[in-house]
């Protein structure tokens, strides 16, 4: 199996984001980056596709020099080899991103073995656009499932791989699709290790691939961001411990979720 | 006069679901703004959607549009796809507008990949104009993007739960007009070969009227036990922080959040939650919240309508103990 995973380089906000003062982005002077959770478990299930089936793994991002971070982060828990399409830094829309990562797994494949499977996280954790995945399999001619939280590999030589995720209303619905193919996954799918200390240490050594892709007009054009207008609840105090249990059954039956 | 407004409607239980109503509340706007007809299109089985016309009275829809093809289900996301955008060829629309779900948003970029044009997920407002300007949810509805999106035909998802439905008028139940399509194996390729329904009975935590959630307070997986005997009593279920679902203690399926679900129940219980903007967004559309913790200054107080200051272990059992006194003392 040869696997690729794309990821993209965010801030990690905690607990409350700031912005810059004009707005055009968020105020990231005190904050590290990483990618979303969705994306870390794809870096996590490639390695242990991998790890049980055989092959190699990569790693590709889109964006600033210093992505070089969440690319050297995937290295350390087990992925092979890394390639970085180096931006300015300001952030490309899902029209333009998609291309230029299909452009690079076009050179990829050319120049090696073309990749059995594509992953991706279902949505970016800062623009969620929930599109790049599928517009890349799209120009690849590749099948592609999203949210996927369960993915098995199908018996050497079957060439297929089925993919789980939760149906809408509840329960779970599968798909089985041919390799090569285009996933899409969620956090759940599962539960990604800490790097050990010489893996940070074997990946910190290793190449990254470069390239600069130019970027094209996608169509999605950011004017501003902003945070929502939330109005300033002070939560009212129904009191305090067990005592305060009439009181939550009083609300509860004005509310009319009571006795149903 | 301008193209038409197409509006995605897709079916649960036979009728549009919210999520479709609210998409179809702004695809009405742009119709109304740009003097531009209102057109339905059904995503379901042609019997289904003649079935389901009868529920588009009173929203203005002139004509609702069945897709007539024998293997298309609403399992086939790309089959769906290209036969949305042989309409968005035939009827030349100045928008097509979607619901910003997990399917909806899949659905829309599938048609955005075909047609080579841009797509905006989860909408909030849109303003046409010579350039259409949109705001639109990012980090999950923690912050809001103003955006310009310039295409021929705008492409784009509503975000769910952010919407007024309006009342029905008095608009008559719409046309319908069955449309053939033509598809190709490969649009019928990916389609879900297999389904198994949940490993757990009971009230999906999306549907719940009631949802009690748990945080790291409650401290371990048989923690909740307090907390699933008082959603049984209330008919309703319960959820999780991501600490939860990573620690374990519940399954990743019961996260509510930015990786997980987003409720909108009419109450939400938080129960030793403090409040990460991450479980924030998967929540803030309850419409009441109660959050029961510890910490009377928890950011989780910053979006509660009620509180209760205590330790949810001695809080949560004395409001079941008092709905089970209640029911007595009705019996």
């Amino acid at each position: 199996m040869n696997i690729l995973v794309c990821v993209k380089r965010v801030p990690a906000t905690g607990g409350r984001i700031v912005l810059t003062p004009d707005g055009s982005d968020i105020d990231v002077r005190f904050l590290g980056f990483t990618v979303s959770p969705h994306e870390e478990c794809a870096v996590e299930e490639a390695v242990r596709i991998v790890e049980a089936h055989g092959g190699s793994s990569s790693v590709l991002t889109l964006g600033p020099v210093a992505a070089e971070e969440q690319l050297r982060d995937a290295m350390a828990i087990g992925i092979d080899r890394a390639v970085l399409l180096e931006t300015d830094g300001h952030d490309w829309d899902p029209v333009a991103t998609a291309e230029a990562i299909v452009e690079a797994i076009r050179a990829q494949e050319a120049a090696g073995d073309p990749f059995d499977l594509i992953l991706f996280g279902n949505e970016s954790a800062d623009s969620g656009g929930f599109q790049v995945g599928i517009r890349v399999a799209f120009a690849l001619h590749r099948p592609c499932v999203t949210g996927v939280k369960a993915l098995r590999i199908g018996d050497a030589g079957t060439r297929t791989a089925t993919a789980r995720r939760e149906a809408p209303g509840g329960g779970w619905e599968s798909f089985e699709v041919t390799l090569p193919a285009v996933i899409s996954v969620k956090e759940g799918i599962n539960l990604p290790r800490y790097p050990s200390v010489p893996g940070r240490l074997r990946a910190k050594k290793k190449d990254i691939e470069r390239s600069t892709p130019a970027e094209r007009p996608g169509g999605l054009e950011k004017i501003v961001l902003r945070l929502p207008q939330r109005e300033a609840t002070v939560a009212e105090v129904l009191g305090q411990g067990a005592d305060a249990a009439p009181a939550v059954v009083d609300l509860l039956a004005r509310i009319g979720v009571l006795g149903r | 006069m301008s193209g038409p407004i197409l509006a995605l409607i897709s079916l649960a239980g036979g009728v549009p679901d919210r999520g479709s109503l609210e998409a179809l509340s702004v695809a009405r706007g742009l119709a109304v703004a740009g003097d531009a007809a209102l057109e339905a299109v059904l995503v379901a089985d042609a019997p289904a959607a003649r079935a389901a016309v009868g529920s588009l009275a009173g929203s203005g829809v002139t004509t609702a549009i069945a897709i007539e093809h024998e293997t298309l289900t609403t399992d086939h996301p790309d089959g769906w796809a290209a036969a949305i955008a042989q309409l968005v060829e035939r009827r030349a629309p100045d928008a097509v507008v979607g619901v910003g779900t997990e399917r909806g948003n899949d659905l829309m970029a599938r048609v955005g990949a075909r047609l080579s044009w841009p797509m905006a997920a989860n909408c909030l407002t849109v303003e046409p104009g010579e350039r259409w300007r949109l705001t639109r949810q990012r980090w999950a509805g923690s912050m809001i993007e103003e955006c310009w999106l310039d295409a021929p035909v705008r492409l784009l998802t509503v975000a769910p739960n952010t919407v007024a439905i309006p009342a029905p008028d008095g608009s008559a139940v719409p046309a319908v007009e069955p449309v053939s399509v033509t598809l190709v194996d490969a649009d019928l390729a990916v389609h879900v070969t297999s389904r198994e329904a949940s490993e757990r009975g009971g009230i999906s935590l999306g549907d719940a009227k009631v949802v009690v959630g748990g945080g790291r307070g409650v401290g371990s997986g048989e923690g909740f036990s307090d907390l699933e005997e008082l959603a049984g009593l209330l008919g309703g279920a319960v959820g999780g922080s991501r600490v939860v679902t990573s620690a374990g203690w519940r399954p990743h399926a019961d996260q509510i959040g930015q990786t997980g679900l987003r409720i909108a129940p009419d109450i939400y219980i938080a129960c030793g939650i403090s409040g990460a903007i991450q479980h924030i967004v998967g929540c803030k559309a309850a419409k009441h919240i109660l959050a029961i913790n510890t910490d009377a200054e928890a950011p989780i107080m910053g979006v509660a309508d009620y509180a209760v200051i205590g330790d949810l272990h001695t809080v949560v059992p004395a409001i079941s103990a008092e709905i089970r006194r209640r029911a007595a003392v009705r019996a």
